[in-house]
């Protein structure tokens, strides 16, 4: 292995991405990358939910609301709404602390990241899940209804189950987002893979060598998520006809 | 569009009364004083996202055409060097594509005599050459897998009639292939080019001063923190209600069989 290394002439950038060295760095940067795209994307998902059923079904003015919550959010770009919105949830938590007579609080870099990004998925999320609960046949729901069962257990039983097929292509979209708007976070200075490959570049000044591998990680995380996504579009369109004709 | 009629019902006219409210009282309480000072550097930096943004989505357009073509019917010499373009334009964050091209090349360029005694030097040492190479190959890379697309859903029909009637095969691209196909994505197209508006001011990180640049500007220099972040965030919208009714007037410019 370190003989082919030496005949490619990698031999100095395999030992600067030495899991003892700058490697290291960069898979925990991975890690913490990951984490906030999984935080996000959950999040996200959780405020996308509600937003879809308060889009669908909600009051005039919940809904006036939420059409200028998912308008906003996807007309100015992340790096300005990530700015806008670490400073705003700092100042709250500050405000809040003092009030209660405690001091100013260090915000933890993950916790703020997910929120920061969550809220932003979550606009995107709420647009992907109405449209799929829009795609559910409203005679199902409406066969739901006349048997009694409360909303809730509607949702839970027949309106999820019955939308996941329609929105996992666009909710693995917006993971794939997830993952790459992780990134942005570096602006702001969290140690994600960005951030940490660019400290790493600059005090190694092997610039190839570590972007390069940064966006290897990144090329990995997209290319399994896909694969991921593609056996649980498989699962949530179990027993439906296939539609490229013929027998499922 | 909304119509005036559905603007007048009582709970619209009372959220922009409030609305008004908040504008009045951002207008009063909130300090604008430092705007006579950055005007002109505003202006000079909305002229710089613009600029980046048309020139970045002209050039990276004209690439994805043939990326998409390549992917959609070439042989498989040209489709998988397309595909894997694509995929890793898709797969990996802009910021870093951004950074690499900028500290990578201009890291690697100035170990070359002759690059640095080259007339192009003078460019090369600047920051907006690489924030625009960035942006194109990163739009050519989205926009390459919409045309993919595109350019296979063209009716099979359409192009063999052509054929008949014994057209060669530029013409038959250049008048019936390329416009159906564009105009089969022109919705789309415009969503993109938007996401591409919200990607311009990751090159501020790379020192190009453009509009977000500017703001960053007056927040390290006063300390006022949201005055600037909310400008900005309102030109953006500015700009991409104003790519969006653009490409409503497109879609209306062409004739639609739905």
């Amino acid at each position: 292995m370190t003989g082919l290394f030496e005949i490619l002439g990698l031999g100095a950038s395999a030992e600067l991405l030495s899991l003892e060295g700058w490697g290291g760095n960069l898979l925990r940067g991975l890690a913490n990358s990951l984490q906030i795209a999984f935080g996000a994307f959950g999040l996200g998902l959780v405020i996308g939910l509600f937003g879809a059923y308060g889009k669908l079904y909600g009051g005039k003015v919940t809904r006036d609301l939420l059409a200028i919550y998912t308008t906003v959010i996807r007309a100015v770009p992340e790096l300005v709404l990530i700015l806008i919105l670490y400073y705003v949830g700092s100042d709250i938590i500050n405000k809040i602390s003092e009030a209660l007579g405690g001091g100013r609080v260090e915000i933890n870099g993950v916790a703020a990241g997910i929120w920061v990004l969550g809220v932003v998925q979550g606009a995107y999320a709420t647009e992907v899940l109405r449209g799929a609960i829009k795609a559910v046949p409203v005679g199902q729901i409406e066969a739901a209804k006349s048997y009694g069962m409360p909303t809730l257990m509607i949702m839970r039983r027949v309106t999820i189950p019955a939308m996941m097929s329609f929105a996992v292509p666009g909710l693995a979209n917006l993971w794939l987002i997830a993952t790459k708007d992780t990134a942005l976070l570096a602006v702001v200075g969290f140690n994600e893979l960005t951030l940490e490959t660019r400290q790493a570049a600059s005090s190694t000044r092997a610039y190839f060598t570590f972007f390069l591998a940064a966006g290897f990680l990144y090329l990995m995380v997209t290319l399994c998520s896909g694969a991921v996504f593609a056996r649980v579009e498989k699962w949530a369109r179990r027993g439906q006809p296939s539609l490229k004709g013929g027998t499922a | 569009m909304i119509s005036v009629k559905e603007l007048m019902q009582p709970h619209r006219i009372v959220m922009m009364l409030v609305f008004a409210a908040l504008v009045v009282w951002c207008a009063v309480s909130l300090r604008w004083d430092w705007i006579p000072k950055y005007a002109p550097l505003a202006l000079e930096g909305l002229w710089a996202t613009v600029w980046i943004l048309a020139v970045s989505t002209f050039l990276g357009f004209l690439l994805a055409v043939p990326l998409g073509l390549a992917q959609a019917v070439g042989p498989w010499y040209l489709s998988i060097p397309a595909r894997t373009f694509c995929t890793v334009i898709r797969g990996t964050p802009l910021l870093l594509q951004i950074w690499l091209l900028y500290y990578g090349l201009g890291s690697l360029f100035p170990q070359f005599p002759w690059i640095r005694s080259s007339e192009l030097w003078p460019y090369l040492r600047q920051a907006w050459p690489y924030a625009v190479l960035a942006l194109t190959l990163s739009y050519a890379g989205y926009e390459g897998e919409v045309m993919r697309g595109a350019f296979s859903g063209v009716a099979k029909g359409q192009l063999e009639a052509a054929k008949s009637f014994g057209m060669p095969r530029f013409t038959m691209f250049r008048r019936i292939w390329l416009p159906q196909a564009i105009r089969n994505v022109l919705p789309t197209l415009g969503g993109e080019t938007i996401l591409q508006l919200k990607a311009t001011p990751l090159v501020a990180t790379i020192t190009v001063v453009e509009i977000y640049a500017v703001s960053s500007r007056v927040r390290a220099d006063t300390f006022i923190v949201y005055e600037p972040l909310l400008l900005l965030a309102l030109v953006y919208m500015a700009i991409a209600g104003v790519i969006a009714l653009a490409f409503r007037r497109f879609e209306a410019g062409t004739p639609q069989r739905r």
